[in-house]
């Protein structure tokens, strides 16, 4: 097991090492630079700035400098930003973008299973139909037309919670409820239906047979023997579920105005900050190999048919 | 199972404790909430450029010339007075003595030390050419061709000031509001470095003072107690948010989170104009379509003549932008002293006779050609019209070519690998010159390769004459040459400033020019 550990944890230097190489030359690609603007800058003024920047050098060396600059964690100025570096930004995003996605994680898992558990139990009668449509719902409808309803509802009509903003506003605390509901609701679809689909089956298992078989009763059968096995693949998905809730909540910061990583990432890109860029590719690269690293832990761990030689 | 379940309900419990810890109870005074559309790319007036920065700048820091809140002329700063040489190429100014935030002296010499650090090659600042149009020697410090006394500024004394110009430029007094001419608190600047900028270090001289910035968040201004005109100040906090979207914006202000936004949501314009509190105001700012002169068939002015009489623009602001905006045939906007050169109108009669004279009886063989916008539903419905009136009215048809902001900028600016394109200007300053001399031939700006070495001569007899009526008939004169003789570009219109504010609620807030609000006028209505 612990080979296995250090084996996969040696592989991810490589894989960091290319995504951050082909980004480095991709993102300098694309058409425009950081500072093409509708007014064009005299030719004197561009010199200034690229010679501040380093741009004026080769690409291979540029490259070269920034790769020892990223060796020491310094991942270098924003161009857009000035007054901040791409750790300052990430380290002032990052955090946000981690609590808003394990509060909704938290939110989707707790729900999920109940109404997972709820519907398996309750097999093909209302509350199963009942809960199943909205999951099917909470699945299909996207987050940027959720968010927009929730806010015309609970902000505009009924004036019950903030339009949007993040801890610091006036409002506070209030500002985490919508955002969190439109985060995780595909999440909180996506577990009640895997938990009633996993359960369902699990139920119908030779071992839930047998147990019940020996005369335990439904409620100890359900919790010690059921529940066991019906909670391995959620547990299994809650790895790229956590990376993809952190990358993907790029659209549900931008409609509720949360400084998170998501907007920085987007803004970036528009704007051709080349090194943010990188940061959050660099970021984002570490979450995706991060999370689904301690997945593979995790099975080995929960599942003794899995074992690592 | 029960490790998760448990650790499930920590989290769930973390996240409940956290909703019910409230918001923050309002602080005493009158606070102001305004939406800024952007996160500030900059604090550091060296290194600003653009709208967002620029109503930070106003809250923290002062030129010698402040923005008229009505006229957006120079008004006093932290000189109280000025006078210009009789040739008009030296202004004196006349410092007060006033102090930073943190109670240092501020001198005529920090004025000539802030300039200097402007200019520095080594500061790498965008917007130096401001001052480099107007202040002699400062083009040749900034391109490192001189040292930095090659610059034409100086301290007279420790409160005279005193400025060279390139010539007998009248608007250079104006210009000198803006940030490109702040003055720096060197003191700091020396001592931290490129941290100067730190809301732990920052020291300014304008009517508020930085209290708090959450980068992505939110930027917090309080006044500032060593401000000269302290007194006039009547808000007791601003906080700046930086929401990009302008339908985002606009439910922030209808929920009475925010005091005024700037700009709105196109979709709802219908609903937005009929608003009360819906500010619409000119801008010294043109929206319009350019030609690439080098590109059959746009060589030939009877074809650009044709397309530009195919328009109807009025048509386009009542219809389409519908917004409040002004239908020109002029590339520069009216400005105090300034009659713009009228262009051809709608006629499209005429337009079909330039047409069939240039080879396009009723647009037969004209070549399906793109227009060129950045992706934006606002250039895209104004190109549709233009598609649907051209062929309409000319029988002729076009293709629309939408592309991101910087591959369009480095499509039409660097490649000029278009044949029609939008663009949109706006001044710098309240004078015609900031939108004739980009097209002066070998101008970084002048896209289309327009040139006609008539109208550079104009525009640059224009630099070195004296204000008045000669000199802006001179102005006049190219711009006809630009719109009317050779049409190198079709004006559709010019832009209005879009804010959305409750002016029966605030005071000291006016509709102006350049869209320069001076904060320390703003506070509630009594």
């Amino acid at each position: 097991m612990s080979r296995f550990i250090v084996r996969r944890f040696l592989s991810v230097i490589p894989t960091l090492f290319i995504i951050v190489t082909l980004s480095f030359f991709l993102i300098r690609l694309a058409p425009g630079g950081p500072f093409s603007g509708e007014k064009k800058l005299p030719p004197e003024i561009m010199a200034n700035i690229m010679r501040k920047y380093h741009m004026d050098e080769p690409l291979v060396k540029q490259y070269f400098r920034y790769m020892g600059d990223v060796l020491q964690f310094d991942l270098g100025p924003s161009y857009r930003y000035k007054d901040q570096t791409v750790n300052d930004l990430i380290g002032n995003a990052f955090p946000v973008s981690v609590m808003l996605g394990t509060m909704a994680l938290g939110t989707a898992l707790l729900l999920g299973t109940i109404v997972g558990i709820t519907s398996a139990l309750k097999q093909n009668k209302w509350q199963d139909y009942a809960a199943m449509s909205v999951a099917v719902l909470g699945i299909s409808v996207p987050a940027f037309v959720v968010g927009p309803i929730l806010m015309l509802i609970f902000a505009l009509k009924l004036k019950w919670l903030p339009t949007s903003g993040w801890l610091s506003s006036r409002a506070g605390a209030l500002t985490l409820i919508m955002p969190i509901i439109t985060l995780m609701m595909p999440y909180f679809a996506y577990i009640a239906r895997m938990s009633r689909g996993s359960l369902i089956e699990v139920m119908r298992s030779d071992y839930v047979r047998t147990a019940r078989a020996k005369g335990l009763k439904e409620s100890v059968v359900i919790r010690k023997h059921v529940l066991k096995g019906a909670m391995l693949p959620i547990v299994t998905y809650l790895g790229p579920a956590f990376s993809g809730i952190i990358t993907g909540s790029v659209v549900v910061e931008q409609i509720f105005v949360i400084p998170g990583i998501g907007r920085i990432f987007v803004q970036s890109a528009l704007n051709r900050d080349y090194t943010v860029i990188m940061g959050d590719v660099i970021v984002y690269s570490i979450i995706l190999i991060a999370a689904n690293f301690v997945v593979d832990i995790l099975y080995g761990l929960l599942d003794p048919r899995i074992s690592y030689k | 199972m029960k490790r998760v379940l448990s650790g499930l309900l920590l989290i769930v419990m973390a996240a409940t404790l956290i909703v019910s810890c409230g918001g923050k109870g309002p602080a005493k005074g009158v606070e102001f909430v305004m939406n800024n559309g952007a996160e500030p790319q900059t604090l550091d007036p060296s290194k600003i450029q653009g709208v967002p920065e620029h109503k930070i700048y106003m809250a923290l820091f002062e030129g010698l010339v402040g923005y008229d809140p009505k006229t957006s002329l120079a008004t006093p700063g932290v000189a109280e007075s000025w006078t210009v040489s009789p040739d008009g190429t030296q202004v004196t100014f006349k410092l007060r003595k006033t102090t930073w935030s943190d109670g240092t002296k501020i001198t005529a010499q920090t004025v000539v030390d802030s300039w200097l650090r402007t200019l520095d090659p080594a500061t790498a600042s965008e917007y130096a050419y401001m001052a480099g149009m107007v202040v002699k020697g400062a083009n040749e410090f900034n391109a490192g061709e001189a040292g930095k006394e090659a610059v034409q500024i100086r301290a007279l004394d420790d409160y005279t000031f005193q400025v060279d110009l390139l010539g007998p430029m009248p608007y250079a007094v104006d210009m000198m509001a803006h940030y490109t001419f702040a003055i720096l608190p060197m003191h700091v600047i020396n001592a931290k470095g490129e941290d100067w900028i730190k809301v732990e270090n920052i020291v300014g001289n304008g009517p508020f003072k930085l209290a708090e910035w959450k980068p992505q968040e939110s930027l917090t201004v309080v006044p500032n107690d060593k401000y000269w005109d302290a007194k006039t100040v009547k808000l007791s906090k601003i906080t700046f948010l930086p929401i990009d979207d302008n339908l985002t914006a606009y439910n922030k202000f209808k929920a009475g989170e925010v005091d005024w936004a700037h700009g709105i949501p196109l979709s709802l314009v219908d609903e937005i104009k009929l608003r009360p509190d819906y500010q619409v105001a000119p801008q010294v700012a043109t929206y319009y379509y350019l030609f690439n002169v080098t590109r059959k068939p746009f060589d030939d002015v009877r074809v650009r003549k044709a397309l530009t009489m195919a328009l109807d623009m009025q048509e386009l602001v009542d219809k389409v932008t519908k917004g409040g905006q002004l239908a020109t045939s002029s590339m520069v906007p009216a400005m105090e002293g300034y009659t713009p050169a009228k262009g051809p109108t709608f006629n499209v009669e005429e337009a079909r006779k330039l047409l069939a004279e240039a080879g396009f009886p009723d647009g037969k063989g004209f070549p399906k050609t793109p227009i060129l916008y950045n992706t934006s539903d606002g250039h895209k419905i104004i190109a549709e019209w233009v598609q649907e009136s051209w062929k309409k009215n000319l029988g002729i048809e076009v293709t629309l070519l939408n592309k991101e902001w910087k591959t369009f900028l480095d499509t039409r600016s660097n490649a000029h690998d278009f044949d029609i394109a939008r663009a949109g200007w706006v001044g710098d300053y309240l004078d015609p010159n900031t939108f004739l001399d980009m097209f002066i031939i070998g101008s970084g700006n002048n896209d289309g390769l327009y040139a006609n070495p008539e109208y550079d001569a104009l525009v640059k007899k224009a630099g070195t004459m004296k204000a008045g009526p000669e000199r802006m008939a001179t102005l006049q004169a190219a711009e006809a040459l630009l719109i009317a003789k050779d049409q190198a570009v079709i004006p559709f219109y010019h832009y209005v400033e879009q804010d959305l504010i409750d002016t029966t609620k605030w005071d000291g807030w006016y509709a102006n020019p350049l869209g320069v609000h001076d904060w320390k006028y703003i506070g509630p209505k009594k």
